[in-house]
């Protein structure tokens, strides 16, 4: 029998590694990624919740957070171009001009 | 039940292991594939929960949308053949202390913490459908916010169109 912990836990692992992606990897594009995974884990919550809750509301804040989560994508990448275009890196490191 | 329980942990595992192999690539194009099986298997499990509209939006917005325009930037700016110096930063095993803790501490609030139960019939059963359901709450509860994401993605359009452009000079007519 499959319980809401079950999801939780799955969704809890899931936010570790786009955690993990976001504090340990050097490449702006995988930062991103981990960003998109760490969505996706808040997403699976949403919906286990609205089904275990009998709740729709769960279902149309997962739908708004793909919104967002498109809109953010455009405007990262976006940035993305135009600082590979200025400084013709990805690496963060690298990127340090407004860092104290 | 049975059934239910074999599909939720092969959903769980590909999830897991497919993002696992994502965040740890060095190149990003491979990092974009094996997130595709991710969120499909994502997908996959929304169907087991019953929001079969989030798992076509997922389908279609995510894997078919998002993950291309990925694709679609880092082959325009060939960013598979960048190369960092290294993959990783220098802060990681502090970043590991911190990620150990944090699954600690969801695991054991996640184990620890009890939640009601299903109660009240399921919205879906008193109004047909899913999709249906989704959608009478969209339109009418919460048409104002549904509005108000339409405007976040024009405004994202309109960000993004304008940061992406080149500048050009401007030819007197």
């Amino acid at each position: 029998m499959i319980t809401l912990t079950h999801y939780l836990v799955l969704a809890s692992i899931l936010f570790l590694i786009g955690i993990m992606g976001v504090l340990l990897r050097r490449n702006i594009i995988m930062i991103l990624l981990s960003i998109e995974l760490m969505l996706n884990a808040v997403n699976i919550n949403l919906v286990a919740f609205s089904h275990y809750l009998q709740n729709l509301t769960g279902q149309v804040f997962v739908f708004f957070v793909m919104t967002v989560a498109a809109a953010e994508a455009a405007i990262g990448l976006a940035i993305l171009v135009v600082l590979f275009r200025n400084r013709e890196t990805v690496d963060v490191d690298e990127i340090n001009l407004m860092k104290w | 039940m049975v059934l239910q329980s074999i599909l939720f942990y092969y959903f769980a595992i590909v999830i897991i292991a497919s993002a696992a192999l994502a965040v740890s690539r060095r190149n990003p194009v491979y990092a974009v594939i094996f997130l595709l099986p991710c969120l499909l298997h994502i997908a996959g499990l929304w169907v087991l929960l019953g929001a079969e509209f989030l798992a076509a939006i997922q389908i279609i917005i995510y894997t078919g949308a998002i993950m291309v325009l990925y694709l679609f930037v880092i082959f325009i700016l060939d960013l598979a053949s960048f190369r960092t110096k290294r993959i990783f930063h220098n802060q990681r095993p502090l970043a590991i202390a911190a990620g150990l803790a944090l699954i600690l501490q969801l695991l054991v609030l996640t184990m620890v913490a009890t939640f009601p139960g299903p109660f009240g019939p399921a919205q879906e059963v008193v109004s047909g459908g899913n999709t249906q359901a989704v959608g009478g709450v969209l339109y009418t509860e919460f048409l104002f916010p549904f509005e108000l994401a339409s405007l976040v993605l024009l405004v994202a359009i309109f960000g993004a169109v304008v940061l992406a452009r080149r500048e050009t000079e401007e030819t007197p007519s």
